[in-house]
């Protein structure tokens, strides 16, 4: 990982999305929404195909964050969802996160994420606050 | 349609959660996280999510037309097992956009009168 300073970049991450993970994260998260496991539901209801939960999308950011100082340092979080991520069947989505530190201050670092997904960004204003 | 009444209203569960090491380590083995002592960064929507949901169940707002616009979190402290919390939830907000409801829910996460996190969850309610 890069030092924290204001300006630094931070390495990208790449997550891997897939069906299997979309059923883990319904059961650990408790939204079992079927248009995050059912194909045929989610078509009918005008959906390309089973969309990630946002939430998952944002939890895995979330461990982006938590890789830096670890989860016990992460004191604000916040994202838009402003893309859906498409997973069809047999298929690995990547999700790829980079950071970079815009403010470092008083013990506490602000970092502005990047989610995309196909080059096409899937969280919008997504930021966090870090206790060094 | 939320009831316009309702909004600066919070709803205050009369059960418990409590947090076990189990819940949190199947919510951090799907981002891939080893640390089950200390709940994930956005561990705290698998309780407030369902919790608010159930709290604003008469308010009139559609939840099957819901969908997440985005979402926030102050941390005081991790959530970590044992931990027995009480959720509140107030509707911060209510606006119309383009026809669609812009509906902002607060939830906070109390362990007695501490405040453990509190989560903001923003939901278009498609027209």
């Amino acid at each position: 990982m890069n030092k924290i300073e204001t300006g630094a970049e931070l390495a990208s991450k790449t997550f891997t999305i897939n069906r299997k993970l979309l059923v883990a994260y319904a059961n650990a998260s408790g939204d079992q929404n079927p248009i995050h496991q059912d194909e045929a539901f989610a078509k009918s209801v005008g959906l390309p195909d089973v969309i990630a939960h946002g939430m998952l999308t944002m939890a895995l950011a979330g461990k982006y964050l938590s890789d830096i100082a670890g989860s016990q340092s992460v004191i604000e979080f916040s994202a838009k969802f402003i893309k859906p991520v498409v997973v069809p069947v047999d298929t690995e989505v990547s999700l790829i996160v980079s950071g970079k530190v815009t403010d470092v201050a008083n013990g506490f670092a602000k970092i502005e994420l990047l989610a995309t997904c196909d080059e096409t960004k899937v969280l919008g204003m997504a930021k966090g606050v870090i206790k060094l | 349609m939320l009831n316009p009444d309702l909004v600066g209203r919070t709803f205050t569960s009369a059960d418990s959660v409590t947090v076990t090491k189990e819940a949190i380590q199947k919510f951090a083995e799907v981002i891939g996280e080893t640390n089950f002592d200390i709940a994930p960064p956005t561990f705290a929507i698998s309780i407030t999510l369902d919790k608010s949901q159930s709290l604003l169940q008469e308010s009139g707002l559609d939840w099957t037309r819901v969908v997440h616009g985005d979402q926030r979190f102050e941390i005081k402290r991790p959530i970590i097992a044992g931990d027995i919390l009480h959720c509140s939830s107030t509707i911060e907000s209510a606006r119309n956009m383009a026809g669609n409801e812009i509906v902002t829910v607060r939830s906070d996460l109390n362990a007695g009168s501490e405040l453990v996190v509190s989560t903001w969850s923003t939901l278009v309610v498609r027209a």
